[in-house]
C-alpha cells in the first residue's frame, strides 16, 4: 500500500511501512546514519539520522512513513545543524585519531563528518580513558573509537552456537564494548572482515589485513558515503 | 664585566632551540651551548597502539622528513612480523624500489627547502644583512627566477611523494612486509614528462644544479670564511651498501675518522651495543656517542657532510652527482671534511644525487610489477624490530617492541639531529669564540653567525625531542655569575 508524504516540501509516493531513511534515499535525499544497515532491523542508537517529522525531532531509521507525514531533512537549518552536532558529539566523546587509524578512508564516522561539513567539534573533547583489548587472535578492539552503535552486538554471532561475540557492558558514560575472545578466535577470516566492515568506525580491526588500500583508492575516497547510500550499495 | 648572551629562539630551523653564550670579564667565551627546549613524547603515546600504527602515527613527528620516519617504522615492522632484515629476508624488488623512490623524492624536497629557503639568504646577502632581507621574501625580491625554479623543483618532489604515498604529506605506502601499491604508468609518465604546472624530470635535474652553482659562486667569493667557519672535528657516520658507498635506504652503519679510516662498522640492529646516550639538565636532546671511545671522542656527525665524507663514490648511473662528489673529495685531498659550511655544499650535491637516483628508478620497470608484499604468518612473529634509514638530516633509527597481542610496548627513536648534538654544540662554541669572543659590542650579525652554524645542520629539534606553538631559536649572553646581559629573541 502506498502513502503520500512530503520531504522538504516535495510530495512523494512511498510504500507504507518503509522507514524514512529508505524512502528519502529512494527519492534522492541523503540522510546520514551510523547505526542503520539497510535490510536489518533498525537499532536507533546513533541518532545521526535525526529529522523533523511533523515538527518533532525523530530518528529517521526508526520511523515508518505514514500518510500525510511532513518530513524536514535539509530545508530546516536547525535540524541540519543538530545532525552535525550529533556527529561532533561522537568525535568529542571518543578518542578518534584518523591520521593513523587503519579504518581511515573507509570509516563511516569520518565520511559522515565530511558529509555534514564538520571542521571541528564545538564540544570539548572528553579524552575518556578507554583500555584497548587486543587479546583475541583475530581482532584489535580499539575501544577509543567505539560509538556504541551496537551493529556488532546485534549482527555478528558465533556461526556454530549463535552466541553474541560482542556486547556492551555498563551503562551511560561507563559503557564499554566487550569481546568474547574465545568466540572471536573461532571467527573465519570472512567473518572477521565482515565484522570489521560492519563497524562504522575503527573499533573492530581485522588483525590480518591492514592499510592495504592506498590513499586515494579507499572506499569513501572512490565514492562518497552519500552516493553509496543513495545507490543502496552502502546499506 | 662578564656577560651572558642569549639567542632565543634560533630562527629558520625546525623546532624550538636556544643558545646561551657565557663571556668572562675580558669578553672571551667561557661556554656556549645549544639548548633544545621542547618536549614531545611520541615514544610514550604510541604505547598500547596496534603495532602497525607506529609508522603511520610516528611519521607525524615531522612535517619535513616524514617519509624517513615512515620507512624506518616500516623496516622495524618488517622485522617484527618476521620478514625483515633481521631475519635476512630480502624485500621484494618492487616494494624496496617504491620505498626508495618515496625516500629520494622526500630527500630532494627536504634538502631544497632547507638549502634554498633557510640557508641561501645568508649566502646571497651575508650574515650581517638586516633580518628583514635575509629570508625567503628577500630572495624573491633579489632573484625571482631562482625562487620560481626552487618552488617548481620542490613541487616536483612533493608530487613524487604523493605518487608513492598517496599524499604530499603524511601518506601511507609501506605496510609490514612491503608496500600497498606500485607506481602506475600514468604517475610515472607525469613525473618523467611533466605537465602544465609541473616540471619534467629533465627540468628537475637541471634545476637541482642551481644549488651547486650557487655554492660554487659563494665559495669562490668567500673562500676563507667558508673554509674556516666552525671547522670542528667529529667522526662521520652513515649507512653504506655492499659497494661501500652511501645507501640512503639500507646498509651497514659505518663510522670513519679524519683520515676516512673505518673506526667501526656495524649491523644497525646492534646499535645499542655500540652507542650510549648522555643527558644534560640544560637540554631535552640527548648526546649519543660510541661507547668504546667515550663521550667526546666518540661523538659522530651525521647528515649530508658525514655522508659525503663516508661514501667513496656514487654510481655511474648518477654522473652529474658523481662528478660533483669528486670535486668535493678533491678539495680536502681525500681527508674527511669538517668544515661546517661545507655541509651546504654536501646538501647541494645530495639534491642532485636524489634527482639522478629518481631518474634511475622512474625508468625501472620493476616499479610497475604486481608483487608488493611478502607473506608471513603468526608463527614468524618476532615482536621486535629496528629500522634505520639515512634521513635528509642523517642516520635515523626506530626501535619498537610489541607483545603477542600486537600492542606496542616500547618505542625508541634516535634521530639524526640527536646524533649531531655534540658536533652542533662544538660548532656553536667555535663560532662564538671566532665571532663574539673578544668583542666589547655584540652585533646582530655576530649573533646570526651562531644561527648560521646551527642551520648548516638543518636541525629538526621537533624530531629530536620526540611542539606546538612558535617554532624558532633563542641566543643569550651570560656574565661569569650567570647573569643575563644580552638576549636575542625573535
Amino acid at each position: 500500500m502506498s502513502v503520500r508524504v512530503t520531504i522538504d516540501g516535495q510530495e512523494i509516493q512511498a510504500r507504507s511501512g518503509d522507514n524514512i531513511i529508505d524512502v528519502a534515499a529512494q527519492n534522492g535525499v541523503y540522510i546520514p546514519s551510523l547505526c542503520y544497515v539497510k535490510g536489518k532491523p533498525c537499532l536507533g542508537t546513533c541518532r545521526t539520522c535525526s529529522v523533523k517529522v511533523d515538527g518533532s525531532v525523530m530518528a529517521a531509521c526508526t520511523i515508518p512513513v505514514r500518510e500525510g507525514m511532513e518530513i524536514e531533512v535539509n530545508d530546516d537549518a536547525e535540524i541540519v545543524d543538530m545532525r552535525k552536532a550529533l556527529v561532533e558529539l561522537l568525535f568529542s566523546e571518543g578518542n578518534h585519531n584518523c591520521p593513523s587509524c587503519e579504518k581511515s578512508g573507509r570509516c563511516e564516522l569520518q565520511a559522515t563528518g565530511y558529509e555534514v561539513d564538520m571542521m571541528v567539534s564545538r564540544f570539548p573533547y572528553r579524552f575518556t580513558p578507554r583500555v584497548v583489548d587486543h587479546a583475541s587472535k583475530t581482532v584489535f578492539l580499539q575501544r577509543d573509537r567505539c560509538i556504541f552503535c551496537q551493529r556488532c552486538v546485534d549482527m555478528v554471532r558465533d556461526e556454530r552456537t549463535g552466541k553474541k561475540i560482542f556486547s556492551i557492558k555498563g551503562r551511560g558514560t561507563h559503557s564499554s564494548i566487550e569481546i568474547d575472545a574465545e568466540l572471536a578466535n573461532e571467527m573465519t577470516p570472512q567473518q572477521v572482515r565482515h565484522a570489521s566492515d560492519l563497524c562504522p568506525v575503527g573499533c573492530i580491526i581485522d588483525k590480518t589485513q591492514g592499510y592495504d588500500d592506498p590513499i586515494g583508492q579507499r572506499k569513501f575516497e572512490i565514492k562518497s558515503i552519500k552516493d553509496r547510500a543513495l545507490e543502496k550499495e552502502h546499506r | 664585566m662578564s656577560k651572558k648572551l642569549v639567542i632565543d629562539p634560533v630562527t629558520r630551523i625546525e623546532g624550538h632551540g636556544k643558545v646561551t653564550i657565557h663571556l668572562d670579564d675580558n669578553n672571551q667565551v667561557v661556554d656556549a651551548k645549544l639548548h633544545v627546549v621542547e618536549f614531545r613524547g611520541f615514544e610514550k603515546f604510541i604505547q598500547g597502539h596496534p603495532y602497525w600504527e607506529a609508522p603511520m602515527l610516528l611519521q607525524r613527528i615531522c612535517g619535513i622528513c616524514f617519509v624517513s620516519h615512515h620507512l624506518c617504522g616500516a623496516k622495524a615492522l618488517d622485522d617484527m612480523v618476521g620478514v625483515g632484515y633481521s631475519q635476512n629476508t630480502p624485500m621484494l624488488p618492487t616494494a624496496e624500489k617504491m620505498r626508495r623512490l618515496g625516500h629520494y623524492m622526500q630527500q630532494l624536497q627536504s634538502h631544497v627547502t632547507a638549502y634554498f629557503y633557510l640557508i641561501v639568504p645568508e649566502m646571497l646577502f651575508g650574515m650581517d644583512a638586516p633580518p628583514e632581507q635575509r629570508n625567503v621574501l628577500g630572495l624573491v625580491e633579489a632573484d625571482p627566477d631562482l625562487v620560481k625554479r626552487v618552488v617548481a623543483l620542490r613541487k616536483w618532489g612533493q608530487e613524487g611523494i604523493k605518487a608513492v604515498l598517496g599524499k604530499r604529506m603524511h601518506g601511507i605506502s609501506s605496510i609490514p612486509g612491503g608496500v600497498n601499491q606500485n607506481l602506475t604508468i600514468e604517475a610515472r609518465d607525469r613525473l618523467l614528462n611533466g605537465e602544465e604546472g609541473l616540471i619534467s624530470l629533465d627540468d628537475a635535474i637541471e634545476f637541482a644544479q642551481d644549488g651547486l652553482n650557487l655554492f660554487y659562486n659563494f665559495h669562490e667569493k668567500n673562500r676563507k670564511m667558508v673554509d674556516t667557519f666552525a671547522d670542528v672535528p667529529a667522526l662521520n657516520m652513515c649507512l653504506v651498501g655492499d659497494d661501500d658507498n652511501v645507501d640512503y635506504y639500507h646498509g651497514k652503519m659505518r663510522i670513519v675518522d679524519k683520515n676516512k679510516e673505518i673506526i667501526n662498522e656495524l649491523d644497525y640492529h646492534d646499535y645499542l651495543d655500540h652507542f650510549s646516550e648522555a643527558t644534560e639538565e640544560w637540554s631535552f636532546m640527548k648526546f649519543p656517542f660510541l661507547k668504546a671511545l667515550g663521550r667526546e671522542a666518540g661523538a659522530v656527525r651525521v647528515g649530508p657532510l658525514a655522508r659525503v665524507n663516508v661514501t667513496k663514490s656514487y654510481s655511474d648511473s648518477t654522473p652529474l652527482a658523481k662528478a660533483a662528489l669528486e670535486r668535493f673529495h678533491d678539495y680536502t685531498n681525500g681527508k674527511a671534511n669538517d668544515k661546517t659550511l661545507h655541509t651546504n655544499w654536501a646538501r647541494a650535491i645530495e639534491i642532485l644525487h636524489s634527482a639522478e637516483q629518481i631518474k634511475v628508478l622512474l625508468n625501472d620497470p620493476d616499479l610497475q610489477k604486481e608483487q608488493l608484499v611478502l607473506s608471513y604468518d603468526q608463527s614468524m612473529w618476532s615482536g621486535e624490530g629496528i629500522g634505520v634509514v639515512e634521513a635528509p638530516r642523517g642516520t635515523l633509527l626506530h626501535h619498537y617492541r610489541a607483545n603477542q597481542e600486537g600492542n606496542i610496548t616500547f618505542a625508541n627513536l634516535v634521530v639524526a639531529t640527536t646524533q649531531n648534538n655534540t658536533v652542533m654544540n662544538r660548532s656553536v662554541r667555535s663560532v662564538a669564540e671566532d665571532y663574539i669572543g673578544g668583542n666589547a659590542e655584540i652585533t646582530e650579525g655576530m649573533m646570526n653567525a651562531i644561527e648560521v652554524s646551527i642551520r648548516a645542520y638543518d636541525p629538526c629539534l621537533s624530531c629530536a625531542t620526540h611542539a606546538a606553538g612558535q617554532m624558532p631559536l633563542v641566543v643569550s649572553v651570560l656574565d661569569s655569575k650567570g647573569k643575563l646581559v644580552n638576549e636575542f629573541i625573535r
